[in-house]
């Protein structure tokens, strides 16, 4: 059943599969649409991605590339943050928090590994569960010598962060209606998925189904492209 | 050896998103120290998230918030808060962060209950809707036959159990719901050690379990 997903070429897909072949012309996302909308930004270049200006702040400390992802993902911060239930005014503050979070973990940013919208996420969604939540998240720490490694480091990753990135867009774009909204929601609403499940009275058991299909097709972009 | 059954893709979109309650994040997060799979996993969902949050509809910031946070980023970091007590790897290497984090001075040291073959020690009770526990059960032990009102969640640790769904070694999760009617059975050999997280309490099934019942609250 992958296989016959696999195949079926839709256009966004084929023209992110084609953007690996170097010089081909990639997708324009919507935020680097923005942030090329900019007026002319000095050092890194008008068509700097938000990569090029993360690796201007954490080299140079610049403070326009800063300026230019504040504009970029602080008024996104504070979207997702309304949508998790802060109000209007904690919303802002938290946004400030989180990007000055960005400013002073910026030497923690590392391109090979995420792109930095994927960075900015995990860093607003641990303050949410910090001072909305109030609780404490259990994560991994790479260091612990109990920690199972990987079988084998990949000798090199064929498949760039912002490659991936654009790859999951255009996949998200390509999920039925009724997935994609319910990723949404599984993202941005800080609900357990029975709670979604009885406000759409649907099943549990249709909600995990549908994320599971969400999913699967996700998977199957990404293999596509490696 | 790699975990061969995982959490399912909701749990780890849940993880990811960071929406569960502690006790299922820590079930989650303890199985991904164990599986390089499911960090893999885990990762491309972040990727995910940082895709939707480009997507989002933005909202304005207030007007002077780009000029106040220029105005912090030359302000000295604040302290990190205290981070929370660290267990060394020493205390029990069977255990990895982030689960050791919790056992305190160690698994030894935990106040553990016993009747007949399995121990149990409770973890992160002031979380409210949740039963989290360590269990430990003897080497080829039978558990009573139950189904569960909500969910559970059971990582393995050390040692392993089969029930009708398969055999479950270190690093694999099993989940059950209100469908689910098992007895699981430890391995010969190993005591099989556990972390299982429930939503609701168990109920017992067997004729000599629902006889217990009011008794035995396993």
């Amino acid at each position: 059943m992958l296989n016959a997903v696999a195949i079926e070429i839709r256009p966004p897909l084929a023209a992110v599969v084609a953007a690996k072949s170097a010089l081909v012309v990639r997708p324009v996302l919507p935020l680097e649409r923005a942030m090329r909308g900019e007026t002319t930004f000095g050092e890194p270049g008008a068509e700097a991605s938000a990569e090029e200006l993360m690796t201007a702040v954490a080299q140079r400390r610049d403070r326009k590339a800063f300026v230019r992802l504040f504009e970029t993902f602080g008024p996104r911060v504070k979207a997702y943050l309304i949508r998790q239930g802060a109000d209007r005014a904690s919303a802002e503050d938290l946004a400030q928090d989180v990007m000055l979070a960005v400013w002073r973990r910026a030497a923690q940013f590392d391109r090979s590994k995420a792109a930095v919208s994927t960075w900015v996420f995990t860093i607003a969604r641990n303050r949410r569960i910090d001072i909305l939540r109030r609780a404490r998240r259990p994560e991994i720490d790479p260091e612990d010598p109990a920690l199972v490694p990987e079988p084998e480091e990949p000798a090199d990753r064929v498949v760039e962060a912002t490659q991936r990135r654009e790859c999951l867009h255009a996949a998200v774009e390509e999920l039925p209606e009724e997935q994609a909204r319910l990723l949404r929601l599984a993202y941005f609403e800080d609900k357990s998925h029975s709670v979604i499940a009885e406000e759409l009275a649907l099943p549990l058991g249709t909600v995990k189904s549908r994320l599971r299909l969400a999913m699967g097709k996700l998977r199957t972009a990404l293999e596509t492209m490696e | 050896m790699m975990p061969e059954h995982h959490p399912g893709d909701d749990l780890l979109i849940a993880y990811a998103a960071g929406s569960q309650d502690e006790p299922v994040a820590l079930v989650v997060a303890t199985h991904l120290a164990l599986c390089p799979r499911c960090r893999n996993e885990v990762e491309r969902l972040e990727e995910l998230g940082g895709v939707l949050l480009e997507e989002q509809e933005a909202e304005a910031l207030g007007e002077d918030s780009l000029e106040r946070v220029l105005g912090r980023l030359d302000e000295a970091a604040p302290e990190a808060p205290e981070p929370p007590a660290r267990v060394p790897a020493s205390v029990d290497p069977r255990v990895p962060r982030p689960l050791r984090d919790y056992l305190g001075a160690g698994l030894e040291k935990l106040d553990w209950t016993s009747y007949r073959g399995l121990d149990k020690a409770e973890l992160l009770q002031e979380v409210p809707g949740f039963r989290t526990r360590l269990m430990r059960i003897k080497s080829g032990t039978a558990m009573p036959a139950h189904t569960h009102e909500g969910t559970e969640l059971t990582l393995v640790l050390a040692g392993g159990f089969s029930d009708e769904h398969g055999h479950f070694l270190r690093g694999d999760v099993a989940e059950a719901d209100a469908a689910t009617d098992h007895r699981p059975v430890a391995d010969p050999g190993e005591d099989c050690l556990c972390l299982a997280v429930t939503d609701a309490p168990l109920r017992l099934t067997g004729p000599f379990g629902r006889l217990l019942n009011p008794f035995l609250r396993i």
